[in-house]
């Protein structure tokens, strides 16, 4: 317990996570302060890159083995399994129409990249060693989700034939091929290639000034979180606000089992953790508003950007970690 | 100088349909037509701005084209088609042309 709160202290202290309140607190403060658009998309095109690339030389250094393939398909499996957890307990729990529940369920399986993110730095800084290719996983879960939630939509009359979202042309391909999987992956890959040499040519740009950016970035998702906090607080239910802390420790249990009965790192354990407890406020937003039009969107980023996001940043992070070393002795 | 009668319709839609629309236009027969950045603004949902989404999934876009008197309701179906069960305004307004062969 004393190294759950020595952990989750030292992670509240931490820049990346100060900036992010700070980014809160100033768009509830209704703040001027923003980051411009071009600004906020380029720091994540940076991210992504910097990601891909570092974990593509790492799996270039370790090789391909089983326990990686293994990895991706449990990830992926996983992604599927979600969203029926997480419509099942929103159906329980809250009372969401059959649409808006499905659209949350969606998001809540597929993953985000920035806590993703932030997790890796984490590990990084206490010193915990995790495997590369977990940013190929966290690619792999961003679309399964998806599918799941379009099937439970239209299983439960949610989505009438005329607007049936498997007859959508090209939305698959659009999730598949957006912007941050293409770039995630490819800089992956482009990392396998290259190896150790590759990333000595480019260390100084995706290493070194990667906390920096990490946190101008978290300053703006801060912003953008506090802002749909206070626009939609009226829609924040006790209920709502139950899920979106609930669904993440389920979603990092079911990620910690998976990890287990894999026998990954301890690192590599809090991720699959961080994975399964993460919810998406990129891909699958988008991939909503085409095929589930009717679901409110100001329900699902809220709680996925709002509460969970928030949350997994600042009390689940250290909690996953902390669980993981207690069960892997890492 | 000698003006046509032409109809104009402006399209308030979601980012994420921006492709679907205009691909769609393009099948009707719709030649050419502007697209425009949305800066923000409320609706049913309440206030929204462009400022800060992370995603497109939250942002619009205006689309502007004019068309010939005749051919606006066909174009209007396929529009329609489109946008129905998505957030948006859609307007048309009787405007006047100078070069009626270029529509």
């Amino acid at each position: 317990m004393q190294g759950i709160i020595e952990l989750a202290a030292a992670n509240l202290l931490s820049p990346i996570i100060l900036f992010f309140a700070l980014g809160v607190a100033a768009a509830l403060a209704r703040s001027e302060l923003t980051i411009p658009e071009a600004v906020a998309k380029g720091l994540s095109l940076y991210l992504l890159l910097a990601i891909g690339f570092k974990g593509g030389a790492s799996v270039a250094d370790h090789g391909i083995d089983t326990t990686l393939i293994l990895t991706l398909f449990a990830g992926i499996m996983l992604s599927f399994l979600l969203p029926f957890i997480a419509f099942a307990l929103l159906r329980v729990i809250t009372g969401l129409s059959t649409v808006d529940a499905a659209a949350v369920a969606a998001h809540y399986g597929s993953i985000s990249i920035v806590t993703y993110v932030t997790a890796t730095s984490v590990l990084t800084l206490a010193g915990v060693a995790f495997d590369g290719y977990m940013v190929a996983v966290a690619a792999a879960m961003e679309a399964p989700a998806i599918l799941s939630a379009l099937w439970l939509a239209a299983r439960a009359g949610g989505v009438n034939r005329s607007s049936d979202p498997a007859m959508e042309s090209g939305l698959f391909r659009e999730i598949l091929l957006n912007g941050s999987i293409v770039l995630l992956v490819g800089a992956f890959l482009i990392g396998a290639v290259t190896g150790a040499e590759g990333l000595a040519q480019i260390d100084a740009f995706i290493i070194a000034p990667f906390q920096g950016v990490l946190c101008l970035f978290l300053l703006d998702m801060g912003l953008v979180a506090g802002r749909g906090l206070r626009n939609a607080r009226h829609l924040i239910t006790v209920r709502l606000l139950a899920f979106g802390v609930l669904m993440p420790l389920i979603g990092a249990v079911m990620g910690m089992v998976t990890g287990l009965l894999l026998g990954l790192s301890t690192g590599s354990l809090t991720l699959m953790m961080v994975l399964g407890a993460s919810a998406s406020y990129i891909a699958v937003p988008a991939a909503m508003r085409v095929a589930l039009p009717e679901a409110n969107p100001a329900i699902y980023l809220t709680l996925a950007l709002g509460i969970t996001f928030p949350f997994n940043l600042t009390l689940g992070i250290p909690l996953y970690l902390a669980i993981a070393q207690f069960f892997t002795g890492g | 100088m000698k003006t046509f009668k032409a109809k104009r319709i402006e399209i308030m839609i979601e980012s994420v349909m921006e492709r679907r629309l205009t691909d769609a236009l393009a099948k009707a027969g719709v030649k050419g037509y502007t697209i425009l950045p949305v800066l923000g603004g409320s609706g049913r949902a309440g206030r929204w701005s462009r400022e800060g989404q992370v995603s497109r999934a939250a942002g619009m876009v205006a689309i502007v084209c004019i068309l010939k008197y005749d051919s606006a309701e066909k174009v209007l179906d396929t529009v329609f088609g489109i946008v129905d069960r998505h957030n948006g305004v859609v307007c048309v307004t009787e405007c006047e042309i100078v070069r009626a062969d270029r529509f």
